[in-house]
């Protein structure tokens, strides 16, 4: 115990000096944590004289392909309106927020949305887990949330403030066993889930049982989870059970590493998926391994319809000549469907506006009419893409 | 047969990597008895060095991979020895959670720093040498498997030879033994530790680059599940002893591998956490350790 008495004014003076190096280090640290995630829309209005919205997205992360697509297309939306004259005589005001990708964040989001930026209704998100994190603080302050393109039917479920603008996945589930069995001509089929992803086990089940009783057997049944990289032993022990197709119901990044390890395996058959695919990143990842794999979505930028190309139109030149895929298409539409609900409903207190929005009646949308029936999901149809000399090309259409 | 030589394959593909990682934990701890947490961070910026070098040189080449490879290992290197002469070094006579702790920090620091510089998105990887599958029967190997096992055992042999032959080697295992009858003998401690930061992150890059061409998606936070695999495997086979690195990244990858393609797949992560409690119960010295008797 020497040291303490020897030091003297100059060891002291060190001493802080690597404190203060510390503290450096530790204050950068907390700064670059602290920034990307906290980017709200101006807010040049006063209160009052515009309408907020909430909108809680995955603008980076592993699935930022998804909240990006449809946080442009629901900036496109709130464009239009605010240009055609806003509604009930105000502009409407974004108030946006980023849940990086990960579990947990966006409920905190949501609550922030309501108790601080006072937001009259909430839209989000495209994955099915992080939505009905959201959902039940939503249905709890009564205020009402537009999930955009979360298919899991759990999450207008949780309840009545709680509506989508897309399909569930009962229906894409169907719809794909239907393709597999008889476009694909495949009887025996593997299947991939990723059990940390609420989508994928729920679009696993709906695929399982039309499949099945429809005599096809599913040969091979392996489980991952969201953010693995390696599936070699999956997809192993799918190649000995010899199957004809494989179906992987997750989301992009993983579908990519799966049909690259699949193929370097030696797998020839197709794979498909739902539209979790649906992402450019699914091509830069996959690269040229895609080539014959198909997936459903909710919308083709290829469809003519007037309504589709007047869209794409105005999509491409607000962000840089890029074509929208379906999360912005959804993105889009359900901002427009909250519009119009607070048109209908002359008022943005609760609950005349969830009312206006649970009567929805075929209202013309970029994905098609969107009606909204007693469990408040849509019901519209969906299309078939395939991957074709390294881009994506419509198949068909496929109505309920 | 076929699945189960298939399977051994990947798992022995995958525990290699793991190796990899590991030889970093286990030689840090061997010289200072500290585990460097900001490990599988360097992992992850070796992935990014590689990314962002393979931009300027050939792809798909042999001489172009090679050079990526070794410019991204270089960058790695520097890059843990001023780790450590920054943060580990002023903190080297306190109590061993104190660096400890900073090495959490840094970790942390390291991960926060990746999305804010390199974007918290996914990337793809470029492929870097030329891709060729190997058919052995029905059993499959690509080139990329077949550069994972041949760079970890040019690595074992290289650095059994470096410890055991070498003037810098004989030094970090004095150092390991006795810090301060190293210095008695005139042994530069400060040089022996960053040659030891530097070579383990060396390796950690090889790893990093070696995981991206297998699996060829890379984010910021890519490093942490294998980190913490490596760390596992690191002390399965006895933290602090390098060849002991090597079996335990080898058996966990091949554990690993089986449990993924059976049944009881999505419990993978948790039997090899389960392996780590397991070992500290039974064997707390590892595999290949030995146990030491603590002098108070």
């Amino acid at each position: 115990m020497g040291e303490a008495c020897v030091a003297d004014a100059f060891g002291q003076f060190m001493i802080m000096k690597k404190y203060f190096f510390l503290l450096a280090v530790l204050v950068l640290g907390i700064a670059l944590t602290g920034t990307g995630c906290k980017k709200t829309a101006e807010e040049t209005a006063a209160d009052g004289k515009v309408i907020k919205v909430g909108e809680f997205a995955s603008l980076t992360g592993k699935e930022a392909a998804f909240g990006q697509s449809s946080h442009k297309g629901t900036l496109l939306a709130v464009d239009d309106i605010n240009a055609s004259g806003g509604v009930l005589g105000k502009n409407i005001n974004l108030v946006y927020e980023d849940n990086q990708s990960k579990p947990g964040e966006s409920a905190t989001i949501v609550r922030k949305l309501i108790s601080r930026d006072k937001v009259v209704a909430v839209l989000g998100e495209v994955a099915s887990g992080r939505s009905l994190e959201a959902a039940p603080i939503c249905q709890d302050n009564k205020i009402p949330m537009i999930s955009p393109s979360s298919t899991n039917p759990k999450v207008t479920a949780v309840g009545d403030y709680i509506f989508r603008v897309c399909f569930t996945d009962p229906f894409q589930g169907k719809l794909l066993a239907n393709f597999a069995k008889n476009s694909l001509k495949a009887n025996r089929v593997a299947m991939l889930t990723d059990v940390a992803a609420p989508y994928s086990v729920g679009l696993a089940g709906f695929f399982r049982e039309p499949f099945t009783a429809n005599g096809g057997t599913l040969v091979a049944e392996q489980k991952f989870s969201s953010g693995d990289k390696d599936f070699k032993a999956q997809l192993t022990a799918i190649k000995a059970a010899n199957p004809e197709a494989i179906f992987v119901p997750g989301y992009y990044t993983e579908a990519a590493l799966i049909t690259q390890q699949a193929r370097q395996l030696g797998i020839t058959v197709p794979l498909f998926g739902g539209d979790g695919w649906e992402a450019p990143e699914l091509l830069q990842i996959g690269g040229s391994a895609m080539e014959g794999t198909y997936y459903s979505t909710h919308y083709s930028a290829e469809d003519t319809a007037p309504a589709v190309q007047e869209f794409v139109k105005k999509f491409r030149a607000k962000f840089g000549g890029e074509t929208p895929d379906a999360m912005a298409a959804l993105g889009y539409d359900s901002a427009m469907v909250l519009a119009d609900a607070m048109k209908r409903a002359g008022t943005t207190e609760e609950p005349k506006l969830r009312d206006a929005i649970a009567a929805t009646k075929d209202y013309v949308g970029v994905t098609g009419k969107t009606t909204l029936d007693a469990e408040r999901n849509a019901t519209k149809g969906a299309v078939i893409i395939t991957i074709k000399d390294g881009k994506f090309k419509y198949v068909e259409t496929i109505n309920p | 047969m076929t699945e189960f030589l298939q399977q051994l394959i990947n798992g022995l593909s995958l525990g290699a990597i793991y190796a990899l990682i590991a030889l970093g934990y286990t030689m840090v701890y061997g010289v200072l008895r500290f585990i460097n947490f900001a490990h599988s961070d360097i992992f992850m910026i070796g992935a990014f060095a590689g990314y962002y070098l393979s931009k300027h040189f050939p792809r798909e080449s042999m001489g172009g991979g090679l050079i990526v490879l070794a410019g991204a290992m270089i960058i790695c290197a520097l890059l843990g020895i001023i780790i450590e002469r920054l943060a580990y070094r002023p903190l080297r006579d306190r109590s061993k959670l104190n660096v400890l702790i900073t090495a959490i920090g840094m970790s942390l620091l390291l991960e926060n720093a990746g999305q804010f510089f390199f974007g918290a998105n996914p990337k793809a990887f470029p492929v870097l040498f030329p891709v060729m599958t190997i058919k052995l029967g029905a059993v499959v190997l690509s080139s990329n498997q077949m550069a994972v096992f041949i760079v970890t055992i040019v690595v074992l042999v290289g650095l059994r030879f470096i410890v055991m032959r070498t003037k810098i080697g004989t030094a970090m295992r004095a150092v390991s033994f006795n810090p301060v009858a190293a210095s008695l003998v005139g042994i530069n401690n400060d040089i022996v530790i960053s040659f030891t930061f530097g070579l383990g992150s060396a390796l950690a890059a090889a790893g990093g680059i070696l995981y991206s061409l297998n699996y060829q998606a890379i984010d910021p936070l890519m490093g942490i599940l294998p980190g913490m695999k490596a760390f596992v495997a690191a002390v399965l086979g006895g933290i602090g002893n390098i060849p002991g690195a090597a079996l335990g990244g080898l058996l966990l990858g091949v554990i690993e591998t089986f449990f993924n393609g059976s049944r009881w797949s999505t419990y993978t992560d948790a039997i090899a956490f389960t392996l780590l409690i397991l070992i500290l119960l039974f064997r707390p010295a590892g595999l290949l350790g030995k146990a030491q008797v603590e002098k108070v």
